[in-house]
């Protein structure tokens, strides 16, 4: 029929096809070898800056998981071992025991136990803790600050986007690389902090 | 006497100086020497997933891409992608928890391409680009069943309804506006809004808000009737690969040698995306395609440059989803965040952390400089986009089969059973 007729039309069509093809795998080329000569990682974690914390207690509410993956992490390399301890007890607390009404952690996650006098050891258990930072809070303002928030990792779902780190009002939250998951006081293992006050 | 108080100063300053130190490290009390022997625990800090596991992200993406191209392209099993969906389902969706994700990616490169600091991982660069480049080769086989998001919505399509052409050319556009909006986000580093507004991640988590888990669930009640609504009018990725598709290399096809034009398949696709045959090539007069070729030419850049106009317009409210910006905003306006009574949190935060207001309002400043350039890209892309879309309502494209519309078509292989025409044999 009018086949010779459409021929160009045809040529047109096709020469702008492979035109696009080529631009799209150019483009993802380009995307490619823009990142690679930038900074490239295996994969990125997330973090929490324990000095630029304020335990608002969004940790607990805003994290995806229910109880959240922020947990609280005892130094125990700082930890004084006070008999009154300001992470455990309320404030105010006259009989220093391990009653439920003088406990500041709302869900009883920390243990209490006798070393020597006048030491004792607190424990966290993981199992209970809802990461709010009542007990980190405490300890900071009357003790050496060893409880600290951090993200645990055997928890944590690794989130593109944490639900936390977007609504932490002091941006203690941030992507690092694996080797730096923790960044507190009190570990054996010194920390370098690299997110500066 | 006059040296004593100088020695009394001395140690008044090398005390103070003791007590600042003391209190950034807080060691008001010393570590106690234990006399009784005990020794003190090491505290646990449990490592991340290993990365081999990552990889084992990336070979599983890489086999199931593979596996679904040879059972659309070669095969053409619909059983055998349905069975990559639920597989997809129970690896990438409740395994991995939905994360990691192409769709996510976008707004990875894009905050690699603008933020320097920004370390992309390797797996989010590749599961960005892997599927593009399937795409580019065989169409749209990662929708078919290997994102966990369209594989939930495609195993629950019981009841596909046709949407009206108009209707689905109209919300087809949404999605390139969310990947506008996503794109000029990430790249101001504000947000990722995809991950955010990710319906499905509640229902792979088995945990999430109740608003989250209501529209998931009604997501996937509207997609009983109207199938994969996400995928086809929300989807920003699958906006990506809907333009890159339109110029595979090889694509599915319906029949698998010559269609003879039975009709059988016509209704066969829940999504819409069959083109009827076009009989008789009916060719307008010159003068009338030129002068709509011009016409468009004209309003293009007409388009963009409105768009560009209208969105720069609002680029304060856009920016006002930043914290930071927020945060100025508050302080400024005295507002804090309708809290009465007590300091809001951010305030309290703000003022802890001993920036001054300038240095939050010129920071904050900057931001908004970025969102009004982003604005004009962001508002011109649309205006293409829209532009774009009325051109290809006028564009003829003749075919006197049915066929596959390369842009929208899910490689779902739904269709290919509806043909009776057998392949023929060499």
């Amino acid at each position: 029929m009018n086949s010779e007729k459409d021929l160009p039309i045809i040529s047109r069509r096709e020469f702008f096809r492979k035109g696009m093809q080529w631009s799209i795998l150019l483009g993802l080329g380009g995307i490619t070898v823009g990142l690679i000569s930038k900074t490239m990682s295996d994969k990125t974690i997330w973090q929490i800056d324990t000095k630029k914390c304020i335990q608002c207690g969004r940790c607990a509410t805003n994290c995806i998981k229910n109880p959240s993956a922020v947990k609280c992490f005892h130094g125990y390399d700082l930890c004084g071992y006070c008999d009154l301890c300001g992470g455990y007890f309320k404030p105010g607390t006259k009989i220093l025991t391990t009653a439920a009404e003088n406990q500041l952690c709302p869900t009883a996650a920390i243990n209490r136990k006798f070393i020597e006098e006048p030491f004792f050891e607190y424990d966290i258990d993981k199992k209970l803790c809802i990461g709010c930072g009542k007990c980190v809070k405490g300890c900071g303002a009357f003790g050496n600050g060893s409880l600290q928030l951090q993200i645990d990792h055997s928890l944590c779902d690794n989130c593109n986007e944490c639900a936390i780190a977007r609504d932490c009002p002091s941006n203690a939250i941030s992507r690092v690389l694996p080797k730096k998951a923790y960044l507190m006081q009190g570990l054996r293992a010194h920390n370098e902090w690299k997110n500066k006050l | 006497m006059n040296k004593i108080k100088n020695i009394a100063v001395y140690l008044l300053f090398v005390m103070l100086t003791l007590q600042a130190f003391t209190l950034s490290a807080k060691n008001r009390f010393p570590k106690p020497e234990f006399e009784s022997g005990h020794t003190q625990p090491v505290t646990i800090t449990p490592s991340p997933r290993a990365i081999f596991f990552e990889y084992l992200d990336l070979v599983v993406l890489l086999a199931s891409l593979t596996l679904i191209s040879w059972f659309v392209m070669k095969k053409r099993s619909r059983k055998g992608v349905f069975g990559i969906s639920v597989f997809v389902i129970l690896y990438f969706g409740f395994y991995r928890e939905g994360c990691i994700c192409s769709i996510g990616a976008i707004q990875n490169i894009t905050l690699a391409l603008f933020k320097v600091n920004y370390t992309i991982p390797l797996t989010a660069l590749l599961f960005f680009l892997i599927p593009i480049v399937y795409t580019l080769f065989v169409g749209r086989t990662f929708c078919a069943g290997v994102c966990p998001l369209g594989a939930i919505q495609d195993i629950v399509a019981f009841r596909p309804m046709p949407v009206k052409a108009w209707l689905e050319k109209v919300l087809g556009i949404i999605p390139f506006i969310y990947l506008a909006f996503a794109i000029l986000y990430a790249a101001t580093g504000t947000d990722f809004v995809i991950c955010r507004y990710d319906p499905f991640v509640g229902f792979f988590r088995m945990d999430a808000s109740f608003a989250m888990f209501l529209i998931g669930g009604l997501f996937l009640l509207i997609g009983v009737f109207i199938a994969r609504p996400y995928c086809r009018f929300l989807c920003p990725y699958g906006a990506l690969l809907n333009i890159v598709s339109r110029f595979s290399f090889k694509h599915m096809s319906i029949t698998p040698a010559g269609c003879i034009n039975c009709k059988l398949c016509e209704n066969a696709c829940p999504f819409g995306a069959i083109d009827m045959p076009v009989p008789h090539k009916e060719k307008e007069k010159t003068e009338v395609i030129v002068r709509r070729y011009v016409i468009l030419s004209l309003v293009i850049p007409v388009l963009i440059i409105a768009g560009g106009f209208i969105a720069s317009n609002f680029h304060e409210n856009l920016a006002m989803v930043h914290h930071k910006v927020k945060l100025a905003n508050e302080i400024m306006n005295n507002t804090n965040y309708g809290v009465i009574g007590k300091d809001a949190i951010e305030i309290t935060a703000f003022k802890s952390s001993g920036q001054t207001t300038e240095q939050l309002y010129t920071e904050a400043a900057a931001i908004v400089d970025e969102f009004n350039t982003g604005s004009w890209f962001f508002g011109g892309f649309i205006g293409l986009v829209f532009g774009l879309t009325l051109i290809g309502l006028t564009v003829f494209k003749y075919h006197p089969d049915y066929s596959p519309n390369k842009a929208n078509c899910l490689s779902c292989a739904r269709c290919m059973k509806y043909c009776p025409v057998l392949p023929e044999k060499k």
